[in-house]
């Protein structure tokens, strides 16, 4: 017996739309079994691991605020990694944006007016920007590897936050602790009225539906794609390899800026040592997860924010360990992107001899 | 589908089967930054747990959330335990500082304990310990049993309480030999065992003979045990990774901390107010002495029954790396002092990073 | 002082050179594998466990090695045979082995682990100096070098080396050549598994014999890093890896001399250097064309 993949003529349609449902059956099949291994009872761990989370309004929530960076930092990279730019380093792109969109509260403190909130998500945004352009201009100056680059910029990022946090950012009243210094309301980025949903969601919302319609109805996007599918081509259409490196980049930066500014001045108020627990990584898996699709990516960045709620719901009501959960996790990833293939192949099972058997349609 | 709905009614009907059966008098919920395998910080935190558990029983229940990252996701968190029903919650990293104060703001009824904090509220207490206690001790042993009269010390961040337990080692060693050298090394993580499994050696290849550390794997004790050296354990008793090398070990026992006031929260006399104990209290624990001579153990468990008696480590003459004077002879410092220190004391091979 | 810093500098590179020779190799194929550190840390959690249950460190070795080739292997088949995205596969790949050997560990936290033995030739390791750098270390330095030496001479001097290279420089004409591209490079993956799988063991089991979550620390990304730091070069990962090795090991002596530097400047000195290493090598497009794998991170599906 043999496996074989067999290219459709083009993508299934009813795959598309089977496949993840095929993926998260198979991880509740796997979760379960680990559960009832690992001495829980199957049911109520999936229960409290995919549903309960949605059932209750505060947790549903929650999903919502975990998600919002995720996504956010998500649509930026499906650009880069459209146009075939391979930008690993939105982590670092995050916490540099989060540091400009700080540099207003902790510098100067007293400006405080309407167009506090506004000028760090700009400042913020430019921070992440620059931050990336210098893989990119590292890329197209000198090629060098952007993936690499990018990735060593996530820790000279974390450290410089580092240092400046414990040192000339420190709060000169927090008794020598690292962190800065609370912001003022005007620097706060506030829940929509009635909820307890940052204003962070609908400005996320907002970008995923300005980058679909781009990607789907402009030349711009046109470029991105065929620059990403066969840059030999682009360049016969005149398209700029270069400047489409730079561009792709930069926006990537600027909305993991836009996501760093929002997560400080939004969730946590002040600057602190760590201040991301890896969503610039995890986004990457978002972006391929939503098929570097805006929509896509939203809903790829709600099913993993659910799987860490979830996960932190079985590990605090039934004890279950937050391995488990994590185990869950990267085993809904690998469903979800092995049952993708479906979509582009048909799978063929073939007998030793490979004679051609009949194509077992899945 | 409709077997799936069935299997969810069932798993609802088990669920609030579940909560129901075991009816505590009180809920008891942990927070931890590391996990609960790290041999260190948060372990220590959830032996506290595991004591608590042991010594109320059935009246006890509790849970814990491990390796959860400072911001956002700890005020999910600890708001996720406040709506679960725990009535009282050990937040047990700085971090958590800020997410604490804002939820309890929304759950008054919620006991809160946030650990190595500065700030309270009428529903919100802090607690911590005075390992500064422990590390003049252990800085007393090193200067009787260095032949070259050089420490090695691992520091993880210039934060007060790791600035605080270098100088208290270092004063500890200056009042057996004033002239006693210390370096420090700042190896800017809490844990990463290669790194501090490095750091030890740099040190030991410096001079130094014994070393200390104030991160959380046992790495350094390794080290030392390799080479001949010797060296302290750091936040549990690490004597099986370095039997012949470990003098002793500065234990944080949170256990008696942490039946006390879940006792107050079962009795209804929960009170917010900052604790601070070492010693005296139990709350900081000497492991016990180890490849020592006895005129050594003895000095230090006199030293460790004047501690318990009320005496302060951090009493003058102190003079500071500048050469100001920070104590004058028999002068204590207070306690904002020591929390918030961010000064060497005089003798420190190395610059205090700002 | 000079010998015992060198020595120190090959336990801290050692790792980063196996886990790093490997992933090489399977770049070389055309794939890239992002989850070294996935692998890696399961190495470490199985040997030690095997070895700590056995008490032979070989044993542990040895399932470390299969431990770091099943994870492979589940890669493999994902993006070989199910032509999934291999950034996002190899990223999934270190979420599950952070997690699955945080849950194989939970029973050995806290236990001293088995330390490898070094190696002990009388006479050669009594010479001053050059005996206890060259002739006294545990038997997985030595075995780093001829892994090195391995990889260097099948690249370069086979023909199979020439074939897997070829994989990875154009698998369509390797394909038209009627050689298996997809069992060639699920080899070359198998193959980075088994090193990183050493890699690990040498953490738990040589550098700091004991096992605790995350103790791999971000060295499996380093070695990614140095795969490219090196252009796809054998001997060159061994320069990358005792270079980087050498700075973070500097780093904690320059403090202990007392150097008046921010300590974060210090720790960032490593990932700009390669930054800068990166640049001075890729600026020189003779340098780089020749040796990257053109047809690195790109799925192949054979057309029939």
């Amino acid at each position: 017996m043999r496996v074989e993949l067999v290219k459709r003529k083009e993508r299934s349609r009813k795959m598309a739309l089977l496949s993840p449902l095929i993926a998260v059956g198979l991880t509740a099949i796997a979760a379960g079994i680990i559960f009832s291994i690992s001495g829980h009872n199957p049911l109520s761990g999936l229960y409290k691991f995919f549903i309960e989370p949605l059932t209750q309004e505060w947790s549903f929530n929650a999903t919502i605020a975990k998600a919002t960076p995720l996504i956010l930092i998500a649509c930026g990279l499906s650009v880069c990694y459209l146009s075939n730019n391979w930008n690993i380093g939105a982590e670092g792109q995050f916490i540099v944006g989060a540091l400009f969109g700080s540099a207003l509260p902790i510098l100067m403190p007293e400006f405080e007016n309407a167009a506090t909130l506004p000028l760090m998500m700009v400042f913020g945004m430019i921070g992440g920007a620059l931050w990336a352009l210098i893989p990119a201009l590292l890329k197209t100056r000198f090629n060098t590897n952007e993936i690499l680059t990018s990735l060593m910029l996530v820790y000279v990022a974390s450290l410089l936050l580092d240092y400046l946090v414990r040192g000339p950012w420190r709060d000169p009243g927090g008794y020598n602790f690292p962190e800065s210094a609370l912001f003022s309301d005007a620097a706060t980025l506030s829940t929509i009225p009635g909820t307890s949903i940052s204003f962070a969601a609908p400005i996320t919302l907002i970008v995923a539906i300005v980058l679909a319609v781009v990607l789907g109805k402009t030349l711009k996007g046109f470029e991105i794609r065929v620059m990403g599918e066969s840059p030999r081509a682009g360049g016969f259409a005149g398209f700029s390899a270069r400047k489409l490196t730079l561009f792709s980049f930069a926006t990537a930066g600027a909305l993991a800026g836009l996501a760093g500014t929002m997560e400080v001045s939004g969730a946590l108020n002040q600057l602190l040592p760590t201040i991301s627990p890896g969503y610039g990584f995890t986004a990457i898996i978002v972006a391929f997860l939503g098929r570097l699709n805006p929509f896509g990516i939203i809903v790829a960045g709600f099913v993993l924010a659910l799987s860490y709620i979830g996960g932190e719901a079985v590990q605090s009501a039934m004890g279950v360990s937050n391995k488990i959960a994590s185990v869950i996790q990267g085993l809904l990833l690998f469903f979800v992107l092995a049952c993708d293939t479906l979509i582009l192949y048909r799978v063929r099972f073939v007998g030793q001899r490979g004679s051609a058997g009949e194509a077992s349609h899945v | 589908m409709k077997s799936l709905l069935k299997a969810t009614v069932a798993a609802v009907a088990f669920a609030a089967a579940g909560s129901a059966a075991n009816a505590a008098d009180v809920k008891a919920c942990y927070i931890y930054v590391g996990p609960v395998g790290d041999f260190g910080w948060s372990y220590q935190h959830d032996q506290g747990r595991l004591e608590a558990e042991k010594h109320f029983g059935d009246k006890l229940e509790t849970a814990y959330l491990e390796s959860v990252p400072e911001g956002p996701d700890a005020e999910r968190a600890i708001e996720r335990f406040a709506r679960e029903g725990c009535n009282i919650i050990f937040t047990t990293s700085f971090g958590y500082m800020n997410p604490t104060i804002k939820v309890a703001k929304k759950f008054p009824d919620v006991k809160f304990e946030h650990a190595t904090g500065y700030k309270t509220a009428d529903n919100v207490a802090t607690y911590n310990s005075k390992f500064h206690e422990g590390r003049y001790i252990i800085g007393q042993i090193a200067a009787k049993q260095s032949k070259t009269g050089v420490a090695g010390y691992i520091a993880s961040f210039p934060i007060p309480e790791v600035v605080s337990g270098i100088n208290a080692f270092l004063l500890g060693a200056q009042s057996v030999n004033p002239d006693f050298k210390l370096k420090v090394v700042w190896v800017n993580s809490w844990f990463d065992p290669g790194k501090e499994a490095d750091a030890a050696k740099a040190l030991l290849d410096q001079g130094a003979d014994v070393i200390t550390q104030h991160t959380d794997s046992t790495a350094p004790l390794q080290v030392a045990q390799e080479r001949g050296a010797h060296g302290f354990g750091q936040a549990s008793d690490m004597i099986q990774f370095a039997p012949e090398a470990q003098y002793t070990a500065i234990v944080d026992d949170w256990g008696p901390y942490y039946i006390e006031r879940i006792q107050e929260v079962m009795d209804g006399t929960w009170e917010s107010k900052s604790t601070w104990g070492g010693l005296a209290e139990g709350h900081v624990v000497m492991a016990p002495y180890t490849n020592l001579p006895d005129d050594v153990v003895a000095m230090a468990k006199e030293t460790e029954a004047k501690i318990a008696g009320g005496w302060e480590p951090f009493t003058g003459p102190i003079t500071k790396q500048d050469g100001t004077v920070a104590a004058e002879e028999g002068v204590t410092l207070d306690d904002g002092a020591i929390l918030g220190m961010n000064w060497y004391v005089k003798g420190i091979d190395d610059k205090l990073p700002q | 002082m000079f010998e015992a810093v060198l020595l120190t500098i090959i336990t801290a590179a050692t790792p980063l050179l196996i886990a790093a020779i490997g992933e090489l190799v399977v770049e070389r194929s055309g794939v890239l594998n992002l989850g070294v550190e996935g692998m890696m840390i399961m190495g470490a959690v199985v040997g030690f466990a095997v070895a700590n249950q056995t008490g032979s460190g070989t044993l542990g070795v040895i399932a470390a090695i299969a431990a770091g080739m099943a994870m492979s292997a589940l890669f493999g088949f994902l993006v070989l045979v199910l032509v999934t995205n291999q950034v996002a596969t190899g990223l999934a790949l270190t979420i599950l082995g952070i997690g699955f050997s945080g849950l194989i560990g939970e029973a050995f936290i806290g236990i001293p682990g088995l330390k490898l033995p070094d190696l002990y030739i009388p006479g050669l390791s009594d010479i001053p100096f050059i005996g206890p750098v060259f002739f006294q270390q545990d038997a997985l330095v030595y075995i780093s070098f001829a892994l090195v030496i391995a990889v260097a001479y099948f690249l370069f001097r086979t023909r199979l080396g020439l074939v897997l290279r070829s994989v990875g420089d154009n698998h369509g004409s390797a394909h038209a050549l009627g050689y298996s591209v997809i069992r060639i490079r699920f080899a070359a993956v198998l193959f980075g598994g088994a090193c990183a799988g050493l890699a690990g063991a040498y953490m738990s089991l040589a550098y700091t014999p004991q096992w605790v979550e995350n103790m791999t620390a971000g060295r499996g990304w380093i070695a990614l890093a140095l795969v490219v730091f090196s252009s796809w070069l054998p001997l060159r990962v061994v320069i990358g890896a005792y270079l980087f090795g050498a700075v973070s090991v500097l780093n904690l002596h320059a403090q202990a001399v007392e150097l008046d530097i921010p300590s974060q400047l210090l720790s960032s000195l490593p990932y700009l250097a390669t930054i800068l290493v990166l640049v001075l090598i890729s600026a020189n497009r003779r340098l780089t064309l020749v040796n990257t794998p053109a047809c690195l991170g790109k799925p192949f599906v054979p057309d029939r």
